[in-house]
């Protein structure tokens, strides 16, 4: 239940749990959403801009680097090296923050991530939190935990607190808004922060920021996520652009970081190679704006930083991916979005069709792994173009787990009856050359009968999903291979 | 000397499209191969491997290899099987004695204009075709075989051939197999942003070295009523200008 109005700070934001629920399994609303979404030409126009900017500035980006293909080559050893010793980094990290003075909270899942920052807000008596960007806290439905017990959840990122005011999901794991032209927001803050505002972006920016100053000097605690969780150091590290992250790790009296257990690596200098790929894979910037690193609470002496510093290590069913050694890799992943942006079927469908916390091709590998069978449809959702593997900053071969994924769908037998009794036939057919073309020839007649009377697309068409959104393919009387005999035998 | 090539021909092409069969064999034999083809041959497994059906497919992989063991070089006129013979079948067969023997197939099977320009050493097949011409990498070929230049290479040397380069000419068409089928409207969305991009540049044909996805995209532009025509690399090479 979600508390009255009246007892909230009056500038709090509307509490994020009033998402309505959609009708249908995820399968069947990620067809209809991918059918409306991909016939949307001004969405795909808004996505169409904003990719090619991106990509000009990912080209310039890439081209900074000396060999980019040695710096990816590079960042996947790094990360292959801590997940396959996560235990070990793992524990020296523990030990380096407890030695600075904070506290680590293992969470096998949601439920206990959440549990542990409401339990620490209570006894805080937190009123109002302060969120830096955190896919993470997206993924254990933090917000929603907290709001439930009074608390106002701000988020911080622009591009989350456009999302946040429209009660929607994030977008895309790095640009939240990028469905959105400036119009739209523009219309969206008119309504909900200032009416006088016009559509000009620094505009709107400033009065954000007019909102946001007074959240994070009423905050009494701050929830970040991490970008790297650094062994040797004991520090988590945090890539922001627009500062909001240094305010939100800074300012309040608690600071809570959130982040998956595969964000790990072993040592600080491999940061020197991280960052710079993570922001060029990212948005094309060299670097970005602020890098921070965090490793404690305030020391005595010091003049900023929180009073206490808790980090809460998710599994959340990645301990079930580390013990596949076939789709390990996946949680190599630094959630930079490059394979969002390379993804065609993406860039169609966009990312809230997904239905997922984690859209795009690296959502499509993950999600079932983390979520169950449920969203095993994601998996057949790709023309394996693997546009996504070619720009992977880490390397991870994203549309061969694809095809694991399938495989072992289909092993499970959770994938239609119909459609194993097809591949059976089909199969039967294929190891004799003799039925294969009998197949062949009567389908081919069969077809040409068929279009012949203008039957293409009909219920009585075989072909009819195919012929739904293309011509007809015109059928040929003769088979190559009853040409080639005709004319290379005697 | 003529170099000896056993024909692999997918098996849509074969029920579908034969003409680009044809055409394979009249180009290799123009520049001296003596190709043959194994009757015996069906499909490759690809639909089912790529539906996540790999005991099905399985088979298909140890019955290519049991036909086409002693063809020395094997081509086809598609990346994207080629692609199944040459990355997949080693996969599917990991833990199978004919592992190594797959491997090896696997290597001396390839796509008709890879064979052209690297194994052949031709890259002028004495084609000529005076039409305008945009180019498709197709994603197999591109992204597993890793053929880039090796198709523009062939079209460059046909004679009145005039390539004009599209946008995005290295974006899925939205085919991917049974994707088509499933999901429809996303491969139609795709194979529409393709079709404007093919429009853009005003060319007559749209070239490629799959045929799948030109039997995709021509249900497009033919769907749309757009001018442009599919054709495919083979059959462009194919063309003399010389009645047969």
């Amino acid at each position: 239940m979600n508390p009255p109005a009246s007892t909230r700070a009056s500038h709090a934001p509307e509490p994020q749990a009033v998402r309505p629920a959609p009708a249908g399994t995820p399968a069947q609303r990620f067809l209809r959403d991918a059918a409306e979404k991909s016939a949307d030409l001004a969405h795909r126009e808004i996505i169409r801009k904003g990719m090619e900017s991106y990509e000009a500035a990912h080209q310039k980006g890439r081209a900074r680097f000396k060999d980019w293909e040695a710096a990816r080559r590079r960042c996947q050893h790094i990360k292959r090296e801590a997940i396959n010793h996560l235990d070990k980094y793992l524990l020296q990290f523990e030990t380096n923050v407890l030695a600075h003075g904070g506290h680590v909270f293992w969470a096998e899942d949601s439920a206990q991530a959440c549990a542990y920052i409401s339990a620490l807000a209570q006894r805080h008596k937190v009123k109002t939190v302060v969120k830096s960007k955190s896919m993470v806290t997206e993924e254990i439905e933090l917000a929603a935990a907290l709001e439930k017990l009074g608390i106002a959840v701000w988020e911080t990122d622009l591009g989350e607190y456009i999302v946040q005011l429209r009660h929607e999901p994030p977008y895309h794991i790095v640009t939240p808004a990028m469905h959105l032209n400036r119009k739209q927001i523009g219309d969206l803050f008119r309504e909900k922060l200032e009416p006088g505002l016009s559509d000009d972006p620094v505009e709107l920016m400033a009065a954000a920021r007019r909102k946001l100053r007074q959240a994070f000097f009423s905050a009494e605690m701050g929830i970040s996520g991490a970008n790297f969780i650094v062994a040797d150091a004991g520090a988590i590290a945090i890539s922001t652009n627009e500062g909001n992250g240094r305010l939100t790790t800074s300012v309040p009296r608690i600071h809570v970081a959130v982040t998956g257990i595969e964000k790990v690596i072993p040592r600080l200098e491999d940061l020197a190679t991280l960052w710079p790929v993570l922001a060029t894979s990212g948005t094309g910037q060299p670097i970005t704006t602020y890098g921070t690193l965090i490793g404690g609470p305030r020391r005595a002496g010091e003049a900023d930083g929180p009073e206490e510093f808790h980090v809460v290590l998710v599994d959340n069913g990645r301990s079930r991916l580390l013990a596949n050694g076939e789709e390990r890799e996946v949680l190599h992943c630094i959630r930079c979005g490059a394979c969002l942006n390379a993804c065609p079927v993406y860039r169609h469908i966009g990312g809230h069709t997904y239905g997922t916390i984690y859209p795009g091709p690296i959502g499509s590998v993950l999600t079932p792994h983390l979520r169950g069978p449920e969203f095993a449809h994601l998996s057949f959702a790709s023309s394996l173009c693997g546009a996504c593997t070619s720009v992977c900053p880490v390397r991870i071969d994203l549309h061969h787990h694809l095809l694991y994924n399938r495989r072992e769908t289909v092993k499970a037998a959770s994938s239609k009856g119909s459609e194993r009794l097809m591949f059976r036939l089909w199969r039967a057919a294929m190891l004799r050359p003799r039925l294969y073309s009998l197949g062949g020839g009567l389908g081919r007649w069969g077809l040409r009968a068929l279009y012949g009377l203008g039957l293409a697309g009909t219920i009585f068409d075989p072909l009819r999903d195919w012929n739904r959104h293309r011509a007809p393919v015109p059928v040929p009387k003769k088979s190559f291979r009853a040409q080639w005999k005709k004319e290379n035998r005697t | 000397m003529p170099r000896k090539v056993s024909l692999f021909v997918p098996c849509f092409v074969d029920q579908l499209l034969p003409q680009v069969a044809l055409d394979t064999v009249t180009v290799l034999r123009r520049i001296g191969c003596e190709v043959s083809f194994l009757e015996e041959q069906t499909c490759c497994g690809q639909p089912a491997f790529n539906s996540g059906y790999w005991d099905e497919a399985r088979p298909c992989a140890e019955r290519f290899l049991q036909i086409f063991r002693d063809a020395e070089c094997i081509v086809c006129p598609s990346g994207s099987c080629v692609t199944m013979v040459r990355n997949f079948y080693p996969e599917l067969l990991a833990s199978s004695s004919l592992h190594a023997e797959v491997a090896a197939l696997g290597a001396r099977t390839y796509e008709l204009s890879e064979f052209l320009v690297k194994v052949a050493g031709v890259s002028d097949v004495g084609a000529s075709f005076p039409h305008s011409v945009t180019y498709h990498a197709s994603c197999h070929g591109l992204r597993e075989l890793g053929l880039r230049s090796e198709p523009l290479e062939l079209l460059r040397w046909v004679k009145g051939l005039k390539l004009v380069d599209m946008q995005r000419f290295d974006e899925c068409c939205g085919f991917g197999g049974t994707f088509a089928a499933k999901f429809g409207s996303i491969s139609g969305a795709m194979g529409a942003s393709k079709a404007d991009n093919i429009a853009a540049v005003g060319a007559e044909y749209v070239t490629a070295i799959d045929p799948s996805c030109l039997m995709h995209v021509q249900g497009i532009l033919s769907k749309r009523g757009d001018r442009a025509k599919t054709i495919h690399l083979a059959s462009i090479l194919a063309q003399t200008g010389k009645s047969a």
